[in-house]
């Protein structure tokens, strides 16, 4: 089923390439906090931008978001929820946004 | 004001096609016409992330109002804490983002010719429909309540704007020693923490200006709907013998010669009567044939957010009828938005929809003026129940209130309003 939508996808030119989406989809969910994008415009705002961090780094806290090893007031009951390809399929896309 | 008469006699227009001259913005030939009724917190960040996904499709906002209020702060507006300009945006930014916004009013959609038509005339013609017209109210639900509303006297302030700053004008007119009764209506309704923030603000502003003032807090569900541990500790921590809270004590109606709401053993009396009657997905909803359930809500496929019963047309916000577990919030219109914004682009390229959508509630809500307290929740596609639900071990709410959570809450807000609008 996902080869014939990538193949689908290839075959219309789209903006953006088939294998990016799912990782641009599960990010769209982080910007009421992170940003449009991740990229926080908003004043006086702690929020950490998301765009263009390393992918492993984004990768490496939110694992330990979920695992309870790094502290937070909200992240650690987010993280919980997504699972190990979502959380790398994220990393990759606002690794790959600019700053 | 001359740009924006000509946007919007430009935006009504009764041949196809002809918006396209204006989508100025496409860099390439327009492929398609997706049409937004309501720039609330679902139909403006549907907008926008159309647009930011794939910019040929031409999108058209249809919102009656000239600027967009929040209700997220709105509640802050009440105590003093913030104000009506603060939770005040413009929706110009939509328009650089290529978005072409029209002010002016649905007044109904015609889903087999696919038109929309404006209340100052003329057909908008779509190829994909969002409707994301939030909540109105059954008013016949509380007896004397529109006369008591059309009077002035009774208010929800359950949509932000005028009634926002009505309220605020009573509870400073109100006399020290005088009683502020929010009823509150039977789940679900927009935004369950809200009420009792609401309930919260008054109470913060009462200690500080009206000490012998009180808030009575009439709810017609058994108990705090959300955040009930926090909500209960700040009260009794912060406003012992200011705050009442009452359980199972639904308003049937109201009496504003006597001041009194009444409930289904007694009435009771106040001086600000501040009544939340049971809400329904918005009119357009209603008008277009939308609503599935219970004469109230829009039920939808929440892989695209698109009607169960009128193909084409994709619903979000607070007018759908929620998934199991899933509140009527900011948060969760926003990721409907983006789950139909994907859809929609999906469907028009022959892509299909994403197989698994997931999106995140997150809603911040004050309990004194600096600290606020949090619920959140990560909702995914469940193919066997065919529907969002809250993923198992994920979520939850605030160890306690916090002035840092008050700080988080400020920057979600501001983050939110520019998700949507910036």
């Amino acid at each position: 089923m996902k080869a014939i939508l990538f193949v689908a996808v290839a075959l219309t030119a789209a903006p953006v390439a088939a294998q990016e989406l799912p990782g641009r989809n599960l990010a769209a969910t982080c910007a009421i906090c992170h940003g449009t994008e991740g990229r926080v415009t908003t004043k006086d705002s702690r929020l950490i931008p998301l765009a263009g961090l390393p992918r492993d780094h984004i990768a490496t806290q939110m694992r330990a978001f979920r695992d309870g090893k790094r502290p937070a007031t909200v992240m650690h009951q987010i993280a919980k929820g997504y699972t190990d390809p979502q959380i790398d399929a994220m990393a990759a896309w606002f690794a790959a946004q600019k700053r | 004001m001359k740009r924006r008469d000509f946007l919007k006699y430009a935006g009504a227009t009764t041949a196809a096609g002809s918006l396209a001259g204006l989508a100025s913005c496409a860099t390439t030939p327009s492929k398609a016409r997706v049409v937004v009724i309501g720039g609330g917190f679902g139909g403006a960040t549907a907008a926008k992330y159309i647009r930011l996904w794939d910019p040929s499709i031409d999108v058209v906002l249809v919102e009656r109002e000239s600027a967009f209020t929040s209700c997220p702060i709105s509640n802050l507006v009440l105590a003093g804490y913030s104000n009506m300009q603060e939770i005040g945006h413009s929706y110009d930014a939509l328009r650089r983002h290529g978005v072409q916004v029209v002010s002016d009013e649905a007044s109904a959609i015609d889903p087999a010719k696919k038109t929309v038509r404006l209340a100052r005339g003329g057909d908008i013609t779509y190829e994909r429909l969002i409707v994301s017209p939030g909540i109105d109210f059954n008013f016949g639900e509380v007896q004397g309540y529109e006369a008591a509303m059309n009077s002035g006297r009774v208010l929800h302030a359950w949509k932000a704007g005028a009634q926002t700053i009505e309220l605020r004008r009573q509870l400073e007119q109100m006399r020290d020693g005088g009683v502020y009764v929010l009823a509150i209506p039977l789940a679900p309704y927009r935004c369950p923490p809200g009420p009792y923030e609401r309930a919260s603000m008054v109470a913060a502003y009462f200690k500080q200006a009206k000490p012998r003032s009180k808030v009575l807090v009439l709810d017609a569900n058994p108990d705090v709907t959300s955040k009930g541990g926090l909500f209960k500790a700040a009260w009794k921590d912060l406003y012992p013998g200011i705050l009442e809270y009452r359980g199972n004590a639904k308003a049937i109606g109201v009496d504003t010669a006597n001041m009194t709401v009444k409930l289904e053993v007694e009435d009771v009396k106040g001086d600000v009567l501040n009544i939340v009657p049971p809400h329904r997905a918005g009119n357009i909803a209603m008008q277009a044939g939308l609503i599935t359930t219970n004469n109230r809500w829009c039920d939808v496929d929440w892989r695209t957010m698109e009607s169960k019963k009128v193909p084409g047309i994709y619903v979000l916000g607070d007018a759908t009828l929620s998934a199991p577990g899933m509140p009527k919030s900011a948060s969760m219109a926003n990721g409907h938005a983006k789950i139909a914004a994907a859809a929609i682009i999906g469907a028009l390229s022959g892509r299909g929809a994403d197989p698994e959508p997931k999106i995140i509630n997150t809603c911040y809500s004050f309990v004194s003026q600096k600290e606020a307290i949090r619920v959140s929740s990560v909702h995914q596609w469940n193919a066997g129940q065919s529907t969002l639900l809250a993923v198992k071990g994920s979520g939850g709410v605030s160890a306690a209130r916090s002035e840092a959570e008050g700080t988080y809450a400020w920057n979600w807000a501001r983050t939110m309003w520019a998700d949507a609008l910036a």
